[in-house]
């Protein structure tokens, strides 16, 4: 392909003839400024390219050059607290060249050239060793033991191995004679190998209580947040970001708000992991592709992020990934598509929409690794249908493939009732796994909790329908209890602030013990005869229990016990009160 | 060399197909001279090694296939800013409308402008006051942030925009400050009126005005929007001043938007609006923010009104799925004589939890903040009880949420046009509300704010009465 030559421009798409010789899904160089585009079509000698930069100023006539590679990341120690564009291209580097705009064509190694790493090797030379086998380490961050792993597609007697300071790029070993670096390459859109995949079993722990108690996800599930503008789908994400206890975090903005990643960037360097005690940057991997950076790019940035969740995944890591928002990336699907005036299906979107999504959500999972290890990548995708209406293709397709649904609200939101999971819509179909290493890691009471828990919700959706039509006055006492308990458990225990500052994060422990607390009351007060719903919900300890939120683990043991206490000291004499008036023959006052 | 073609081949709504063309660039600037040697601008949108689409911006009316004739001016679209721009008023292309001469200009600039990098954003964080309530109170704004109006046919959307570019301070500063206002396919009264408004204040000569009116030609009004963030860009990031930048109205923007891509008969996605339109409205939205070691910064008020009040209509959609939050006007509450008629429960500022707090507003205010939206939405759900089973069927504590909704509305959230409340007023006013629901319910405040605001009222009571003393300008 010597004289490959723009033929047409149109948005993010060209067309380019005297291709002959590439191959769909190559990495070409367009026009005099070395614009980095992908071939998404070939007939005869013309290719179709899209181009992962801006495109304005182009001209036909420009020369296209082939690389000879598929669209690949670097993969390798470094990677971890950088931040990236949807193609790997390190925007801390791009900066510094380009200024505060980014220019296109601007070329940068994703992979710092000149940082030394300590390599330990694991391996012992004259070792035959296979593909995704480990034969070393590197300290990558205090916590992190960056492994080293055999390069695909490898194997053979490793020589020449030995410890010391290396660059990425330095050979530390030879297998066969072939050199092996710290770094290795692979392309983004194909999924890294691994021996077998496991049922996922361990919880996620995310500290998020309507996630961890009622929906929760396994360490390698699936999960989607849909939800319309405005319900707090980027807050749930960054949370879980920010919490949920994997090694490894791979975050990916796609085609949202530029302020957003800089938030990202400016709190994460000053959060601390509660588990290690480091900031939560270093555990930490950006893809950031602004709403206004190329749309191409867009559709390359999920699959770069989870190529390097999976590469984690491989050294024995679980690895949590957020993509916020996979609705952008059909987006760039449907608009590269139309570009290519393909037949559209639902919504305009193209006919494999749905086969895209499958791929994406199939990468994650908990598997035994080339390396015998036990890894795992989780997925977390926020959907933003149009409208808020959960009918449309994307969050239909994705449904169809994750595992947990959390359906946000917007008239939950609406009320400021953070995070906006609807209770009703929302499911889980792990329940039963994380359920089993709950019991057995928290307390055997966890499964059954959560079971009263949800009747109750149940229960007041039911109720409320009623109240609609009878006005609330009509009501049985009872049911008046089992209103205002249900209201209990979403102000005081679904509802959690992600700003402040001990509430933000919720221990298993801790979250159990609220519950728990909640739980208690109602039993005492299914025991009285004539509850009254107002004079309960004036009761101490009702109170005490809407401030337990506020409390650190340490302090809320405590409080919990003394909340216990004065709920039976409180609910004896409301049956004392009772007796009396069942004595004296009137109604208790 | 400039190259001129008069291979004109075909024209269709507001594109020219011109055959035989030669090193023609994506996006390049065109000009189209007609028969009677008048000219009109447009841009290439797509091109091949012989053929070049054009979009021309002033309509093709009188263009024809024969005789006129086509200039590539091998650059794409420029604007020549300078700090001469302060006090001018333009087309929506770009040129002086004013009388007055043409800019020279420090500089040319790309009008399409490149992303910030993200690594290069500074975190907004400075609190604006507008002294409007329901903004400062519950959907603070921030310098940096693009927080747009939506609103619809009839409502004070214009007022609001007009009140807070006079009001908005950020405390205890005094910095250069400009304000750019663009309007897209508004009435010559609507941009009157904005003129006027700001000559009263005496901020015009800090004013930069581009104005496409309703009987300008639509096509103009995708670029308006592009020139206006290209002249906010340079004040703010070369000049250092802090830039409000209004843009009216969004509608009519995407409105040519659409009229383009069914001209190029493309696949449509909603309402027939192009799938591209999240994408193209980012690259307006998203250049709004602050650069780090800069001082200066843009933040965004884009206006839309909402085609028959539905926030689910693409334009209103794809715009807060961008945006930082929203401010959504009400019909109702407008009609009920509440001015302005915010309606806070679906309007939302996503960056309100960086600008408030101890040390930029009041250590009570986000808790304040998220207690009003939850009482207000109680109240209201009451309210539609109310319509199905009488007041009387409500409990006590009902009726004091549905007395609490109405008392926010009228007390809170209305405010005079002219009036400037400072954000310590407005958080009283909130905390005078919450003494007429029961203590216990205030769940969402700390307790400490509460014992030294609600309990210690007498304080703030008298500050209040302090300040309403002191004359207002």
């Amino acid at each position: 392909m010597e004289n490959g030559r723009i033929a047409r421009i149109s948005g993010p798409v060209i067309e380019a003839r005297g291709m002959l010789g590439a191959s769909i899904n190559e990495v070409v160089r367009v026009g005099r400024e070395g614009l980095i585009g992908e071939v998404i079509r070939l007939n005869k000698d013309m290719a179709t390219i899209q181009v992962y930069e801006e495109t304005s100023g182009l001209m036909p006539g420009e020369p296209v050059e082939g690389t000879g590679k598929p669209l690949s990341l670097e993969l390798g120690p470094g990677l971890l607290g950088s931040v990236y564009d949807g193609i790997q291209r390190p925007l801390e580097t791009v900066r510094q060249k380009s200024g505060d705009f980014i220019a296109r064509g601007t070329e940068a190694p994703a992979l710092d050239r000149k940082k030394k790493w300590r390599f330990k090797p694991l391996a012992k030379n004259g070792e035959q060793v296979k593909a995704g086998q480990i034969i070393g380490t590197v300290q990558e961050s205090k916590e992190i033991s960056h492994k080293i792993l055999v390069p695909p597609h490898t194997e053979g007697k490793i020589s020449d191995l030995k410890e010391g300071d290396f660059s990425v790029e330095e050979t530390i070993a030879k297998i066969d004679g072939k050199p092996i670096k710290l770094m290795q390459e692979w392309p983004v859109k194909k999924k890294r190998p691994y021996l077998e995949k496991l049922p996922p079993s361990e919880l996620l722990t995310t500290g998020q209580r309507v996630i961890d108690f009622l929906f929760p996800v396994p360490k390698g599930g699936t999960a989607s947040i849909p939800g319309p503008f405005g319900s707090g789908k980027t807050v749930v994400q960054q949370q879980l970001a920010k919490w949920a206890d994997a090694e490894i975090i791979v975050y990916v903005g796609c085609g949202e708000r530029g302020n957003e990643m800089t938030e990202v960037l400016t709190q994460f360097p000053k959060l601390v992991d509660p588990k290690t005690g480091r900031p939560l940057m270093e555990r930490t991997v950006l893809i950031a592709n602004t709403s206004n950076m190329p749309v191409a790019a867009r559709e390359a940035s999920i699959y770069t992020g989870i190529t390097i969740a999976e590469y984690y995944r491989d050294q024995g890591f679980n690895v949590a990934l957020m993509a916020d928002s996979t609705s952008r990336w059909a987006e760039a699907l449907r608009e590269v598509s139309s570009r290519l005036e393909e037949m559209p299906g639902e919504e305009g979107y193209p006919a494999y929409l749905g086969t895209r999504l499958a791929e994406f959500y199939e990468r994650a999972g908990r598997v035994k690794a080339l390396s015998g290890k036990i890894g795992s990548v989780s997925a977390i995708g926020a959907v933003s249908p149009p409208g808020g209406d959960f009918s449309e293709p994307v969050t239909q397709n994705t449904l169809r493939t994750v595992k947990v649904f959390w359906g946000l609200d917007s008239s939950l939101s609406e009320r400021r009732h953070f995070p906006s999971i609807n209770w009703l819509s929302s499911y889980s179909l792990y329940i039963e796994q994380t359920g089993k290493w709950l019991a057995e890691h928290v307390s055997k009471g966890w499964p059954k909790a959560r079971e009263k828990t949800m009747a109750l919700l149940k229960k007041e959706a039911e109720l409320l329908e009623v109240v609609q039509i009878i006005g609330p006055d009509a009501l049985p006492p009872k049911e008046r209890v089992a209103l205002e308990i249900a209201r209990m458990v979403r102000e005081d225990f679904l509802q959690q602030s992600a700003y402040h500052e001990v509430d933000t994060f919720c221990p298993l422990e801790k979250q159990l013990g609220m519950i728990e607390t909640i739980l208690f009351l109602e039993e005492q007060a299914s025991t009285l005869e004539f509850p009254d719903a107002k004079r309960i919900s004036e009761l101490e300890s009702v109170q005490r229990i809407s401030r337990m939120k506020a409390l650190p683990i340490g302090e809320f043991k405590k409080e919990m016990k003394s909340v216990r206490d004065r709920i039976e000291i409180e609910f004896a004499e409301l049956k004392k009160r009772e007796l009396l008036a069942k004595k004296g023959g009137g109604v208790a006052k | 060399m400039i190259k001129e073609y008069n291979t004109i081949e075909r024209i269709a709504g507001p594109l020219v197909f011109v055959k035989n063309t030669k090193n023609v660039m994506y996006q390049e600037t065109v000009q189209v001279k007609m028969p009677d040697s008048s000219i009109k601008n447009g841009q290439v949108l797509e091109v091949t090694e012989d053929t070049a689409v054009i979009q021309v911006f002033e309509g093709t009316s009188g263009i024809d296939v024969k005789k006129s004739k086509v200039r590539f001016l091998e650059e794409t679209l420029k604007l020549r800013v300078s700090e001469e721009m302060l006090g001018r008023v333009f087309s929506g292309l770009g040129k002086p409308i004013d009388g007055g001469p043409e800019i020279i200009g420090e500089k040319e600039l790309d009008i399409n402008g490149s992303p910030i990098n993200p690594t290069s954003r500074d975190n907004p964080g400075d609190f604006i006051q507008t002294g409007i309530s329901a903004i400062d109170g519950m959907d603070t704004l921030v310098r940096g942030q693009k927080l747009p109006i939506f609103s619809g046919a009839g409502l004070p959307h214009n007022r609001l925009a007009a009140q807070i570019a006079r009001q908005a301070t950020v405390l205890g500063e005094k910095e250069k400050f400009a304000i750019v206002f663009a309007a897209m396919g508004v009435t010559h009264e609507e941009a009157n009126f904005f003129r006027e408004e700001f000559e009263k204040t005496g901020a015009l000569e800090k004013v930069v005005m581009f104005l496409n009116y309703a009987d300008d030609p639509a096509i103009e009004r995708i670029i308006t929007p592009r020139i206006a963030l290209t002249a906010a860009e340079f004040l703010a990031f070369d000049k250092d001043m802090q830039v409000l930048v209004i843009l009216t109205d969004m509608t009519n923007y995407c409105e040519a938007l659409r009229e383009i891509s069914s001209a190029r008969e493309e696949v449509p996605g909603r309402r027939g609006y192009p799938g591209y339109m999240y994408t193209n409205l980012a690259t307006i939205y998203e250049r709004a923010g602050r650069i780090k070691g800069k001082k200066g910064s843009i933040t965004q008020l884009p206006i839309l009104s909402m085609p028959d009040d539905d926030k689910t209509h693409p334009i209103p959609d794809n715009t807060g799925y961008i945006t930082e939050g929203q401010i959504v006007l009400s019909r109702p509450m407008h009609m009920a004589g509440i001015y302005p008629p915010i309606d806070v429960r679906p309007s939302l500022s996503r960056l309100m939890n960086h600008g408030i707090g101890p040390e930029k507003t009041r250590e009570d205010h986000a808790g304040v903040s998220n207690q009003l939206y939850a009482a207000y939405a109680e109240g209201m759900d009451k309210k539609d009880l109310v319509a199905v089973v009488g007041e009387e069927a409500l409990t006590e504590r009902d009726r004091q949420y549905l007395k609490f909704a109405d008392l926010f509305e009228k007390n809170f959230v209305n405010q005079g046009y002219e009036e400037n409340r400072p954000i310590h007023e407005t958080l009283d006013i909130a905390w005078g509300l919450f003494k007429t629901i029961p203590e216990r319910e205030l769940k969402r405040i700390d307790e400490k704010h509460i014992r030294k605001y609600l309990k210690g009222e007498k304080t703030a009571e008298k500050e209040k009465q302090a300040k309403a003393k002191k004359p207002r300008k």
